[in-house]
């Protein structure tokens, strides 16, 4: 991936930023241009909110066969996990065993390690999510 | 508005054809398919080609050129159009052929459908079918395709009690029907304990549960009705063309249970043609992985809600149930070379609906439906054709 | 003065035992008992510097209600950046939402580097160029497989907010004693350190943090029975307990920072570690003596008395909670998770 294209997301891959309608309050993640539901409407009302990362569990699987940046690392849990704020969003589970992982749980995010553009490319970091204990 | 007719068909096998380029794909489906219609290439004015990765799968874009030219066609300089909607390309390729011949514009169109995706490495393969999901919010952090769908399933079984034996025989029946279609890529039967011992994918789907990776090509020729007669005398009949669109990461639908761009295309397409869902004697529908058959069929108005596993469990969906679903062998068995799914299934609703179907021939068949959906539901393309 | 206003610890829950090491190499349980190691922190496939010094700057933001935009310093010390060239300070700034108005940089000063970023926060914060600074200490440093560092070469980090409001324990004073003397090393391009064997020992680790703890004791006036709790450098589960005696402290005053044994020697992050454990339970007006130790070689010692204001924060998450957090490991995991093995797909 190109630098400029991962460096763009960072608010987002490091801070969870996401927006806000501020005609209707309906929160977005990652930030959209436009409210889904007030749409023109809302051209240049929309302001950057920070999530907070803690949501549950609404679906997940255990990946066996992993993409190419990912391949060395299966199995592992993917999820899509429903923010408290609304926005769902997806992430690996980390920290715990493949069995360990029900819809509903409680998760919260951590800063770590996505993957990295080659052995001399930049790093990619990132969100990802834990149990709750 | 005019009605449009399907009067010919072509198909390659499907499988790993490393003999066949993507050129030779094309040109056998597309000569076949000229050849059953029994038109010269002079009497083609258009062609729709769908198509999802020709870039990253063979490194070439701008094929709709380089097939017209493989076809001869580009003597005459007909106007050529690669259609992508990613697995869906297909299915939406059929759809502007359609309107380019119903609104006047054109009078004998191709439409046709083709993916090499072999001659890239299985792991390369997988990276570029991803690219029909999110690759920002999706792909970046570790999803792959068949693990998508395997969250829809984990979400199915959680709300609706759908379990993998439910799961394993709808590959069981399709592997069975792509026993009798000498086209498929698979023409073995599988037992049931064997797609439930299969190596894992991502759970819980397992490598029975998954479509495989195929190359191939399928060609139909539309023209208008009222002309169809001077061609063949087994037209068939475009009664519905719809199509559908949803977000297009997993995360943002509102229920991962059903596909809305599937339920929203159905309509549209029970409304054109005016019919309802008991009327529909088989359906070609998109199961890349098992578990989308059953959403499918839930979502085309088969069954209701959540008794897609059930459905498949007591049968309904047998080439001799009351509800016969993908009696070619469907992706999983025949094969899903991407681009060219959504011409197939076309392929084989005319091919049942002419009562050319062999072995797995469904009795009495006059009406039929292909599904074709885009990534994890974010494009679906609905058809339904009738016997004239 | 100026002091501590916040700290955040974090130490990776994956533990490979010594013996399981030994076992592998053919030695024995004598190994893990000399050392005074027995269990050593591993850091998982996705972690790095990066995220460990992020998971502790956030644990110290979580714990006070500084703005992170007036923070004026991250520095992150460590002998295991992620980059040779890309600091490591500006990912944990963006990551807690500090800056653009402030300034950053990397130390690498072996195991020192995280309270060499501690003393420019002071010096900063002290002069009043910036409110706030913040110094991390963090490692993922290895030991080449079968040496004798492989036992104890572990991961883990802690960070702390240096101001000059709302401190929650004053550093009195800080006094440094370097020379330039070649006990451990890595050159550029290497992928594990080396050292001089026992030359680590006398003229090296006791000699610096004899001469600084001395020193310091001197320019304060204080002595040893002064302070309620003590933390030195703890390369494994012997030296520090030696030179406090040498110095004149108890097992009793060192026993709370004393993390290596659980742990094993998480570098830049290891007097660090070891003062956030005493801050987690230490009470208002106790002193802590804390002087750390850097191949190279050089000592910071540290004078801090506790303040009132240490009741006001919350604790958690506490170092003693990411040590009880943990999933013991085998040698193979250790080796896939580490990268020793030239995996082909990388």
């Amino acid at each position: 991936m190109a630098v400029s294209r991962f460096w763009r997301e960072i608010p987002q891959r490091y801070n969870l930023e996401g927006n806000q309608c501020t005609i209707c309050g309906r929160k977005y993640f990652p930030p959209k241009h436009i409210c889904d539901s007030c749409r023109r409407e809302s051209i240049g009302k929309m302001k950057k909110v920070k999530l907070s990362g803690k949501g549950r569990i609404y679906s997940y699987t255990v990946i066996h066969t992993g993409s190419s940046m990912f391949n060395l690392q299966t199995p592992y849990i993917m999820a899509i996990v429903e923010l408290n704020e609304g926005p769902r969003i997806t992430g690996q589970i980390v920290d715990c065993e493949t069995n360990d992982v029900k819809i509903g749980m409680p998760v919260e995010s951590v800063f770590r390690k996505i993957g990295e553009d080659g052995k001399n490319g930049t790093i990619y970091y990132g969100y990802k999510f834990r149990l709750v204990k | 508005m005019r009605d449009v007719a399907v009067i010919g068909v072509g198909i390659t096998k499907f499988g790993e054809l490393w003999d066949k380029s993507l050129r030779d794909l094309t040109v056998e489906a597309g000569l076949k398919a000229i050849q059953d219609a029994g038109i010269s290439s002079d009497d083609i004015d258009a062609l729709y080609g769908g198509n999802m990765s020709s870039g990253l799968f063979v490194n070439q874009e701008h094929i709709a050129a380089m097939i017209a030219e493989a076809t001869g066609l580009t003597e005459k300089h007909i106007p050529a159009t690669r259609v992508e909607d990613a697995c869906a390309s297909g299915g939406v390729a059929l759809r502007h052929g359609y309107m380019s011949v119903a609104s006047g514009i054109h009078d004998i169109v191709v439409v046709g459908g083709v993916e090499k995706m072999t001659d890239v490495s299985p792991s390369l393969a997988t990276d570029a079918l991803a690219t029909a999901g999110d690759q920002e919010w999706e792909a970046f952090f570790g999803m792959t395709f068949p693990g998508l769908y395997a969250m829809i399933a984990r979400r199915h079984m959680h709300e609706y009690g759908t379990t993998k034996e439910q799961l394993a025989k709808v590959a069981v029946k399709n592997h069975h029907n792509g026993s009798m279609n000498p086209n498929a890529h698979f023409q073995n039967e599988i037992s049931i304990e064997e797609a439930l011992s299969a190596t894992m994918i991502a759970e819980p789907l397992g490598l029975f549960d998954c479509s495989p990776i195929s190359d191939g090509a399928a060609t139909l020729i539309l023209c208008p009705l009222e002309r169809a007669k001077e061609f063949t005398d087994k037209p068939v009949k475009i009664v519905a063309s719809a199509q559908a669109s949803d977000t297009i990461a997993l995360h943002s639908r509102n229920d991962i249970c059903r596909m809305d761009a599937t339920i929203a295309a159905a309509n549209l397409a029970y409304k054109q043609a005016n019919l309802r869902p008991k009327d529909i004697d088989l359906a070609e529908v998109h199961d890349c992985f098992t578990i989308t058959e059953i959403v499918a069929i839930e979502d085309l108005g088969f069954v209701k809600k959540g008794d897609g596993g059930k459905a498949a469990e007591e049968g309904l969906t047998q080439i001799d149930g009351k509800m016969p679903v993908n009696p070619s062998g469907g992706l999983k068995a025949k094969g899903h070379p991407v681009g060219a799914t959504g011409v197939a299934q076309a392929v084989e609703v005319v091919t049942q609906l002419r009562g050319e179907a062999g072995k797995r021939q469904v009795k009495d068949a006059e009406i039929g439906m292909t599904h074709n959906v885009g990534g994890s539901g974010a494009t679906c393309a609905v058809h339904i054709f009738e016997v004239v | 003065m100026v002091g501590i206003v916040s700290y955040g610890a974090y130490v990776p829950r994956y533990r490979i035992e010594a013996n399981e090491i030994a076992r592998v190499w053919g030695k024995d349980e004598s190994i893990g008992k000399g050392l005074g190691v027995f269990t050593k922190s591993v850091p998982g496939p996705d972690e790095d510097v990066a995220t460990i010094s992020v998971e502790a700057a956030r644990n110290a933001m979580k714990k006070c209600s500084v703005n992170p935009s007036e923070i004026g310093a991250v520095y992150v010390g460590s002998e295991s950046h992620p980059y040779a060239v890309k600091p490591t300070a500006t990912i944990v700034a963006e990551a807690i939402g500090a800056g653009p108005h402030l300034t950053a940089a990397d130390y690498e000063f072996a195991c020192k580097a995280g309270t060499a970023a501690i003393q420019t926060c002071m010096g900063l914060v002290d002069s009043n160029m910036i409110k706030y600074g913040l110094a991390i200490g963090s490692d993922t440093s290895q030991g080449a497989p079968g040496d004798a560092l492989e036992y104890s070469a572990a991961a883990g980090g802690a960070a702390f907010l240096i101001g000059k409001e709302n401190v929650i324990a004053e550093i009195n004073k800080t006094y440094s004693f370097t020379t330039d003397t070649p006990d451990f090393w890595r050159r550029e391009g290497e992928k594990y350190p080396s050292h001089g064997g026992r030359f680590t020992g006398e003229p090296a680790y006791f000699k610096h943090i004899m001469n600084c703890a001395k020193g310091l004791l001197e320019r304060i006036g204080t002595k040893p029975s002064d302070y309620k709790y003590a933390v030195f450098h703890q390369p494994n589960g012997k030296f520090p307990v030696k030179v406090g005696k040498m110095l004149g402290f108890t097992n009793d005053q060192i026993k709370t920072g004393l993390l290596t044994p659980r742990i094993g020697n998480t570098y830049s992050g290891s007097t660090p570690l070891g003062l956030a454990a005493i801050l987690d339970v230490a009470s208002p007006n106790d002193r802590i003596f804390a002087v750390s130790y850097g191949s190279g070689a050089g000592s910071d010692g540290f004078d801090i008395t506790v303040t009132e204001k240490i009741m006001e924060i919350n604790g958690n998450p506490t170092v003693e909670s990411f040590i009880a957090d943990s999933k013991i490991i085998d040698y193979a995991t250790y080796v896939r998770y580490r990268k020793k093995l030239h995996l082909g797909g990388e």
